[in-house]
């Protein structure tokens, strides 16, 4: 039978051509890390995803960095001077600082790459980060040319960014991979159209769905100072997978855990699972512009106190989350955030406040509000979604229909506020300032998906921005901050912790707020 | 036979330009579109992606431009991965899919059809029950279930294969995601052929076999085999289907790069031209390999005409 013959062959050639299962280890330089999902593009200044973004960091480099620990640090630029008003960044780029071909990195390659940020033709989705730099707005909405940017190379190694107002943040944006520089007008690749990188790796492949292998970049400044040769991103988009990857030996670390029997990984793991405080909160939000919500602080005061938040992050999330009852996460920088009015009282207490606001909107266990509560389709998701209901119910005789939905789905009735009342939502700061969350409830913010508009919460958020002094204009954020959690507009539900599982032998691996961890900052330690 | 075939691959155009027109249309129906994230992006900024990617056009004209495109071999430009054009990554993923299903397919027809055939020559024996029992074990586990437990054994605990494709480059990351699509299969095709064989084996000439002093092999080999496969023949066509599905489940769980986890992505991301693209190969695949099928229906069957 010339079928078995065959299947025989088969077999047994799989056999001989690879029994060796992927241990990592073979090579003591290559870094083996869980990518959850593909980066949509290596594109800098197209980029968005934070799988990207992560990515990017390793094969680029912004003006500055973040060190290990998550504190700013020269990248590119060796230092930089800024103008009493502000308004005025006068950058000095490395003389060393080179592109993976050789050939030095100038100022002129990073008013390439802010131009490439800004020009509509490339449909930038960070564009709208750097909207302060003069002239960009403009630029963005198409009435400008991208030449009248106000980023201006004075020299080969001296670049000038004018400023509209005054931006605090502006040298950590300068570290997010949309502002690296670019080698031409079509992005970081050559004249044969092969990836250029100016960071600690280059890229050396990319399998879609699969891998995306990295090598050390012999010409990069700090070469000196990278331990690994070479990094290997494994796409995984199931934590389930990832985690099976991990204990199989076939990863270094994972880009994330998977809640399911999360006590029982955190037993057998221990020291390997590092969970941190992460600059992302959990919410739900109302639909402001339409009944029962719209003009009913007291009924969305209720409903927020209501929820016991220790339950939730304890019983269902259960990952290290810290219930949340500010909207920016603890943590920011330079930021205290002020706390909701009834967080210092127990569970108990806001349950019997939360039903007499609940009485006094008008509503009762007779004369229940009805309203639907709308999450995206995924099992953690739905338990909170229950929990909450059945909390609402037990303490006020609130009545929540749940509606579980695909994520875009959800995301298309968020934005249309038609269908929308009570909607499940979450929110990542894309860089270390309150604004990032605070400017999201802004009533001019088209991702504004509450419809809250406060002018004093606009003005405040407006008067912080027209601020030099980093004290004064925290003042303001917090006080715009404090209007907000007055008008429970959102109701935050706990903030995120970022996870991962790292094994001993990867050293240099520290916690940080932002969750970035460069590949050049780590090391395989041979001894484990 | 060739003007048999001719016709059939000219009938499967207006099919396949069916399957374009509502995969089209139900993509595009689909709430939310490939650029929405809880990060709504200013108008302006909103407009130029539209406008980058044809998206600001009426639906018609959009499919006017999809399609002169794609007759041309172009299937645009992917909205997920934008480094890439649909084509790249149908033509890098589709060779992996076909090697995987390919595999499985020739395993679960030699494992089956032996399996099948000891089964039905020892007809109510302890080998047959335990064949059979293994079969319906296999039919009534979903892949889903099979390919964790076959990682969980095989690759964390035993180590000897690797759990997920991109953690080696040879070919032992074949083995499971071939076994754990096989083994529906192997489970179906042996409960067939053993039915099929048991019928063959009780008719009138194979007795004059016997009579004549053939032994057991050669009676099987020579006059048996053949018209017992016919039933297993034509299961192929659903085989084939259903490996197909079930590779859109075991590349997720091994992370193979292959069409089935393009599919899933580009679905849950609403990357339109690259669902669509997919759905046209696959399409084009069902209707290929059923008309392979029909084929080979012909070569053993001698009483088959095609006209």
């Amino acid at each position: 039978m010339k079928p078995i013959r065959w299947s025989l062959l088969v077999v047994g050639w799989l056999f001989v051509s690879g029994c060796s299962a992927g241990d990592v280890g073979d090579s003591q330089s290559l870094l083996h890390r869980g990518l959850a999902s593909d980066p949509e593009t290596l594109d800098a200044q197209r980029a968005r995803s934070v799988q990207a973004a992560d990515v990017l960091r390793d094969i680029g480099e912004g003006l500055l960095a973040y060190s290990a620990t998550g504190q700013l640090v020269p990248g590119a630029a060796q230092s930089w001077e800024i103008a009493d008003d502000g308004l005025i960044y006068a950058f000095a780029i490395r003389a060393d600082a080179r592109w993976s071909n050789g050939e030095p990195v100038t100022a002129k390659h990073f008013v390439l790459g802010l131009r490439r940020l800004v020009d509509p033709a490339n449909a930038a989705f960070y564009a709208s980060t750097i909207a302060d730099i003069v002239n960009a707005g403009a630029i963005i909405a198409g009435d400008a040319p991208v030449g009248e940017l106000g980023v201006v190379a004075i020299d080969e190694r001296t670049l000038r960014i004018e400023l509209s107002q005054p931006v605090p943040y502006l040298l950590s944006l300068l570290t997010h991979p949309s502002t690296f520089p670019a080698y031409d007008t079509t992005g970081n690749v050559d004249a044969t159209r092969s990836p250029l990188s100016n960071g600690a790796y280059k890229l050396a492949s990319w399998e879609p769905g699969s891998i995306l292998r990295l090598q050390r970049n012999e010409y990069y400044w700090n070469n000196a100072a990278t331990a690994i040769d070479a990094v290997h991103h494994h796409v995984i988009t199931e934590e389930t997978v990832e985690l099976n990857r991990y204990r199989a030996g076939e990863l270094h670390t994972t880009d994330n855990v998977p809640s399911d029997n999360f006590a029982a990984i955190k037993a057998n793991y221990g020291d390997e699972l590092r969970v941190a405080q992460y600059l992302g909160t959990y919410y739900y939000g109302f639909n402001l512009t339409r009944p029962p919500f719209r003009d009913k602080p007291a009924l969305r005061q209720a409903l927020s106190m209501a929820v016991d938040r220790d339950v939730l992050v304890e019983k269902i999330t259960g990952r290290g989350e810290a219930p949340a009852y500010s909207w920016v996460p603890p943590g920011t920088d330079n930021y205290d955030p002020p706390r909701l009015s009834y967080a210092d009282l127990t569970q108990a207490e806001r349950n019997s406040i939360a039903l007499s606001l609940y009485q006094r909107a008008g509503y009762s266990a007779e004369n229940p509000a009805q309203v639907e509560l709308r999450y995206n389709s995924s099992d953690t998701q739905r338990r909170i979604a229950l929990a909450v209901q059945a909390m609402w119910r037990e303490t006020l005789g609130f009545e929540a229909t749940l509606i579980s939905e695909e994520f875009q789905v959800l995301l298309t009735n968020i934005r249309e506020g038609q269908n929308t009342e009570v909607f499940r939502g979450s929110w990542i700061g894309d860089y270390n300032d309150a604004t990032t969350f605070l400017s999201l409830l802004l009533s001019s913010n088209p991702a504004n998906m509450t419809g809250y508009a406060s002018e004093e919460f606009d003005s405040l958020i407006q008067r912080a921005a027209a601020q030099v002094d980093p004290d004064r204009r925290r003042l303001f954020l917090e006080e715009a901050e404090r209007v907000l959690l007055a008008d429970h507009a959102i109701m935050p539900v706990y903030f995120y912790v970022s996870k991962h599982l790292v094994r001993p032998e990867v050293q240099g691996w520290d916690d940080n707020v932002l969750d970035y961890h460069y590949s050049q900052h780590l090391s395989l330690d041979a001894a484990h | 036979m060739a003007q048999y075939t001719l016709r059939r691959l000219l009938g499967a155009i207006p099919t396949l330009l069916l399957v374009v027109v509502l995969a089209f249309l139900l993509v595009h129906a689909a709430p939310g579109g490939p650029f929405d994230s809880e990060r709504v992006l200013p108008a302006e900024i909103e407009a130029n992606i539209a406008a980058y990617y044809h998206l600001d056009e009426p639906l018609p004209q959009q499919f006017i431009r999809y399609l002169s495109n794609a007759v041309r071999g172009d299937l645009g430009p992917s909205y997920r991965y934008r480094d890439y054009r649909v084509s790249e990554l149908i033509a890098a993923a589709l060779p992996i899919s076909i090697l995987l299903g390919a595999l499985a397919m020739l395993l679960a027809v030699v494992i089956g059809v032996g399996a099948g055939t000891i089964a039905a020559l020892r007809q109510n024996s302890i080998v047959d029950r335990v064949v059979m029992a293994f079969a319906m074990t296999g039919i009534s586990i979903p892949v889903f279930v099979i390919a964790p437990v076959l990682v969980l054994f095989l690759a964390v605990k035993l180590n000897w294969l690797p759990a997920g494709w991109s953690a080696t480059t040879g070919a032992s990351r074949l083995l499971l995601p071939v076994v754990a699509l096989a083994l529906p299969q192997i489970a179906y095709i042996a409960r067939l052929t053993r039915a099929s064989m048991i019928e063959v084996l009780n008719s009138a000439y194979i007795r004059t076999a016997r009579a004549q002093g053939l032994g057991t092999y050669a009676i099987v080999r020579y006059h048996a085999l053949k018209p017992a496969m016919l039933p297993v023949v034509s299961y192929m066509g659903p085989a084939i289907a259903a490996i197909l599905t079930g590779s859109v489940v075991v590349e997720q769980i091994f992370g193979i790069p292959g069409v089935g986890q393009f599919f899933v992505t580009g679905a849950l991301n609403r990357d339109y031209t690259l669902v669509l693209g997919i759905v046209i190969v696959y399409a084009a695949l069902v209707v290929s390999m059923n008309l392979v099928v029909d084929l080979i229906y012909g070569v053993i069957d001698p009483r088959v005409r095609y006209r």
